[in-house]
This record gives C-alpha cells, structure tokens and sequence, in this order.
C-alpha cells in the first residue's frame, strides 16, 4: 500500500485510480453499478446484485465490472442499477427486482438494446 | 456532470392541459434538439405555478420571465428569441398581476435558479464508497494538500467569505465557529462530527457518509489543522450501522495511505479520528449532550455558557461541525469563496439537502441551491401532490423545524427569508401534507416525539412537554376548552424560554405555528366538535367502547 508522503505522491495514486477507470470505460466493456445505501438494501438491492452476479457466471460473460455505490436521492425508485457500455452514456434503472434484472442482462448488457420499461425518466 | 444554464417550466396543470401545454412541452423538447441546445437547457413540468390566468405558462430561468398564454406556434419564437439569442421576447410576456404572494416567487427569488447542482453529494452514486482510490480520482484528499500549504488563519477567513453557514439547523457561521475555536489557547483540542442524525425525516446525512464517507475525513482533516487539534470523534447515530462500518473502513484506508495519524502528507501535522456510536437518543444530537455522551456520561445537555468552543470535551476546546456544513468545506477550500458564492442567495450561500417526503410524487434527496421557494420544490422535484389534492403545509426540519403554511410556500428557503418570516429552515427535511392531513394530528405526533425524547433534566421541558401532549390530545378527543389554547400558548412560550437546551426550546414550535396559522382548525375542534380533516377521532376516551 502506497503511503502518501507529498502532494506529487497523491498526484501518482489519482492518476493510476484515472487510468483504472479509463480501461473499465474502454469500448466493448460493460460497467454494472448497484445502489447499495441503506433505501436500496432495504428495497432489495442485494438480491438484485446477486441476480447479476449469478447471471454472469451462468453465461460465464467476461469484461463486466459489477460494483456498489451509494443512494443517488432518488428513493421512490430503490433497487437502482445504473448500466453503462463502453462510453455510452449511462442508462439508468429504478425498482430493479432480480427478475427485472435478468432481463436487464439479457436484454441490455448481452443483447444491446436498453430495457425501457424500467429506466427512471429524468 | 451535465449543466444547465436555463431552465424552461411548462405548466401542466388540468387547465394548462386541456390548453394545450402537452404539446407546447413537446415542441419546447423538438425545438431545443433542433438548434442543439437541449444540452444546455432543461426541462421540466410544473403541475401548480400559482396562478390560474394566462394557461399555459411557461416560465424560464434564471432570468425568471413567465410567458403566457403560449400556444404550440409561440414555441419556436421563444426559443429562438430567449434561449438562442438570449433576448425576452416582449410580445409573448404574461401580463404582469399585482404580486400578491402567490406569483410573488418569481420577484423574490433574488437570484437564485431552481436547478439542482450538486457540491456535497457530487461524488454520492459515482464512486465506490470502499475505496479510497476512486475518492482519491475524484479530486478526493486534494483541499487537504492545499490547506496544508495555507496559513491556518487564511482558511477559517476562507470560510467566512464564503459565508458558509451550520447545515444542522441553526445556521450559525462555520468560518466564525473555527476561528474561536483557532483563537484559543490549549495544547489538546478536539474535533468532532455531528452524524446523530435523529430528527425525523433527515436522511441528508446518512446518504453523504454511506456515499462519500472520506469526504468527511477530509473536511475533519482541514479542520483540525486549521484550529489546531489532533484528536477527532465522529459521533454517529447507533442505527445507520452501514454508515459507521464504512466510516471505520474509510478511516482504515486513510491511515494505511498516510493521510491520517503522524506527519500528514510530509507536514509536521499529525492527527486521528475515532467514530463513535450513539445509542438512539434524540437529545444527543444537541451538541453538549453529544459531548456527554462521547465522554461515556449520561446524554444530557450542559448548561451554556461556557460553550464548546471553549470548553467541550473533556473540557478543551472543541470543534463541533454537522456533516453536511463539513462536507461543504473540502469544495470551498479548492474553489475559492468566490465561486461558493456564485451558488445561492446573497445571505446564504451554497447549497442545501433536502429531504422530500409526505403526499407528494417524488420521495428522496435533492441538493439544490439556496433559495428556492417550497412551491417549486413540491412541483419540480416533488413531481406535485400526490392525487392532486391541494397542498395545506409542510413540516421542515423533523421535529423541531416550523410548520409552513400553503401561504408561505413562496418564501425562498434560505436562512435569513425564513428567519424574517418567522419560521425556521431545519435539517432540511420537508414532510409535505396535502388537506387530508390535521393539523392538531400533526401537532400530537410531534409533541409525542419531544414528551418521548426529553431527556428530563431541566423542568420547562419535561413537564412542559408532557402537559402539552395531553392537552393536545384532549382537543383532538372533543374534550378541549378554548382556555386550553392560551394554555398552550404560554406552555410553548415558557418552554422556548427557559428550557436549557435546544430540544426543550423548540418543543413548543408545532403548537406555536399552529395556533398562529391554524387556530381555527384547532377552534373547530373545540367550538364545533367536529374535525375538518376528518382525522381525530372526536369521542372522549370514557365513552370509547
């Protein structure tokens, strides 16, 4: 683990963190964040992330990241998944049950085409 | 994130519909495609604009024009003229009505735009809150590195500039607050979070440290360098345990990368943080109870003064900072006071969480700026009533925030706008009733809360309290006196006054508020017998069966 010494020491790490990030967002790679606060947990936002993380060893699908974040404020919508491939902008779902979200992975992140029915309108 | 520079309203209320405004709002959407500026305009719906001449209404900001009657063929020219050239296209203006409260909203906004923008919770739902890397790639831990290489005295005069005001409730200036705290003198002093977020309602809090918990070490980090301390607690309620576990997990993280504990990023400055667990009382969100607590005594409050300044924990100087004014601090310090002030009104500054709850749409958080009037909140973000029932009032801030009258609904919600009509801000949580709701319903429920919650070390409070609730309760079984209600009065008035802490002094706010904007609700009740909401029960407990 890095210790951060000096202002150029924290520079390093933010540039290495930036650079992660980038790889995740490159073309072809599929970002799958799940709001994990506590509205989300509460509506059901584990059993939804264990749908997706099911569903990926199930079709054994590679270059997927699946991670959690906090409530974005929009509680009315909790389970909240946000699905974002390569740079395309995000597209976000609300009141994902893990049904929901099996066809969210069926339908979006393998087949290409967003799942209406479910994305939050702005 | 996306910006905005305008913001079009389209009113969408029955009569506005059957005018016409869904097509109006559909050709604003072509129209704004068309010339490529639906990036930097937004639109939205109005369900309840204040005013029922000149349907439908179309209303855009910041320069706050209202344009009306518009029909689908005006669409274009609005555009073209306002938003692409940036001129008021004349013609089109609503006729201007005497402002008699109802519009006077687009008068008094001073300023401010309703749009969302978000300072504190920009990070909250993009980064992961376990990792620090992902903090660190969102400009995370770079204030820290700039007022380390700041004079202390520079950074609380850059809070004051910014005028940055306590998110808790009170309002009081922070940049003040840490300069008596730098000002004295003492080899040990503390710094310490206010995360006992109990007032009911409030969840502004719990979503900034589940979502960006080392925003929150940062901030403490700033502060302690900034007054001089090497010690902090961050004081969090027993129940959000997600909250406490990513906190100790954050702190962890800081530590292992050198950003908490001995000779932070190279300086000579050392300093550490503990989180502490509260155990679900209310009054240990009152700071000198807080401090009790922490010291592991019984939670109730201190007599003031001396104050926490001077002396607070183990009687040193201590720093005591909500976690929304804190997670002001770490954007203030990397941007400047300036473009702090660029966001809401004159008197207060920046932004604010709000909470929205009740009959409404739309439940949740939103960060916006100061400013904005409780009506455009219940219709833009609230997505209006729910069922169409009229709006009657709103209780901010849990507990021990004011009931707003529909009358007041067009104040702008900052400090001062409020403090001047009488009411308070809060913690920023809006419960909104629509008329189904009794006031005196309200009023009993809150006055459960305090009767419930007062600690019972001072008299005003714990008998004070306890007496309202059962004359409360009384009316609302048809049992009440019309003397009852100067009773009340004078409970509430002596409560404000002589209680010793802040949970006694705004015990009294719901009857208060409530005799002055709905006494005849409350008369009914007595006078008539009947409730006009439809809500007490109106039968004396003896004759219950």
């Amino acid at each position: 683990m890095p210790t951060v010494k000096s202002l150029e020491d924290l520079k390093k790490i933010r540039e290495e963190a930036l650079k992660k990030r980038e790889i995740k967002s490159a073309p072809g790679s599929v970002q799958i964040v799940v709001g994990m606060g506590t509205p989300g947990i509460a509506a059901g936002a584990r059993e939804t992330l264990k749908e997706i993380l099911n569903f990926i060893e199930e079709k054994s699908l590679t270059n997927i990241t699946v991670r959690q974040t906090g409530n974005i404020g929009r509680d009315s919508w909790e389970p909240i998944v946000q699905v974002v491939i390569g740079d395309e902008p995000a597209v976000t779902y609300g009141k994902v049950t893990p049904a929901a979200a099996r066809q969210i992975m069926e339908q979006h992140v393998v087949g290409g085409k967003v799942v209406n029915d479910y994305v939050i309108p702005a | 994130m996306k910006f905005s520079r305008s913001m079009v309203l389209v009113s969408n209320d029955p009569d506005s519909v059957r005018l016409g405004a869904q097509e109006v709002y559909r050709r604003f959407g072509e129209k704004l495609l068309e010339l490529g500026l639906n990036e930097e305009v937004s639109l939205a719906q109005i369900t309840d604009i204040g005013r029922h001449d000149a349907l439908p209404l179309v209303i855009i900001y910041p320069e706050a024009t209202a344009y009306g009657p518009v029909s689908v063929k005006d669409v274009d020219r609005i555009v073209e003229e306002h938003l692409y050239k940036g001129r008021i296209a004349e013609e089109l203006l609503a006729p201007v009505k005497e402002l008699s409260g109802r519009i006077g909203w687009l008068k008094t906004r001073k300023g401010a735009s309703p749009m969302e923008k978000k300072i504190v919770t920009r990070r909250v739902g993009r980064i992961d809150p376990e990792s620090i890397e992902d903090y660190i790639a969102e400009e995370g831990y770079q204030a820290l590195a700039k007022a380390l290489g700041m004079e202390r005295t520079e950074i609380h005069a850059t809070l004051e500039k910014a005028g940055l005001q306590g998110r808790g409730g009170a309002g009081f200036p922070t940049g003040m607050k840490w300069r008596f705290v730098a000002g004295t003198k003492s080899p040990k002093k503390y710094v310490v979070c206010n995360a006992d977020e109990s007032e009911p309602g409030t969840f502004k809090d719990r979503i900034i440290l589940e979502g960006d918990p080392h925003s929150i070490i940062e901030a403490m980090t700033i502060a302690a360098y900034c007054v001089g301390a090497d010690e902090g607690y961050i004081y969090v309620r027993g129940e959000y345990q997600l909250a406490q576990r990513r906190l100790e997990k954050a702190i962890l993280q800081a530590r292992e990368f050198g950003l908490l504990g001995k000779n932070i990023l190279g300086s000579n400055f050392s300093f550490d943080l503990h989180v502490h667990s509260g155990a679900g009382a209310y009054v240990c969100g009152e700071e000198t109870a807080l401090l009790e607590s922490i010291e592991g005594k019984r939670g109730e409050p201190r007599a003031r003064p001396p104050y926490p300044t001077t002396h607070g924990l183990w009687g040193k100087p201590t720093l005591i900072n909500n976690v929304e004014t804190l997670a002001n601090v770490p954007p203030i310090i990397l941007n400047g006071a300036e473009w702090y002030r660029s966001f809401g009104t004159p008197s207060s500054p920046g932004t604010k969480c709000y909470t929205i709850l009740g009959n409404v749409n739309f439940r949740g958080l939103i960060e916006v700026p100061m400013g904005i009037t409780l009506r455009e909140i219940i219709n833009i973000y609230g997505q209006g009533m729910r069922n169409g029932a009229p709006f009657k009032m709103a209780q901010t801030g849990g507990s021990s925030g004011s009931i707003i009258p529909a009358s007041l609904q067009d104040t702008p919600m900052d400090f001062e706008s409020f403090r001047k009509a009488g009411v308070s801000l809060g913690s920023g949580a809006l419960l909104i009733c629509d008329e189904n709701n009794c006031v005196l319903d309200l009023a009993i429920t809150l006055m459960k809360f305090f009767q419930f919650e007062s600690c019972g070390k001072c008299t005003p409070c714990r008998v004070g309290t306890e007496r309202a609730l059962r004359m409360l309760t009384a009316i609302s079984r048809g049992e009440g006196k019309l003397e009852d209600l100067d009773t009340l009065s004078a409970i509430a008035q002596e409560m404000e006054y002589a209680s010793n802490c802040g949970l006694g002094q705004t015990a009294g706010v719901p009857i208060r508020d409530t005799l002055k904007y709905f006494r005849a609700e409350v008369e009914a009740h007595i006078r008539l017998g009947v409730c006009p909401a439809g809500v007490c029960e109106m039968t004396p407990e003896a004759e219950k069966v």
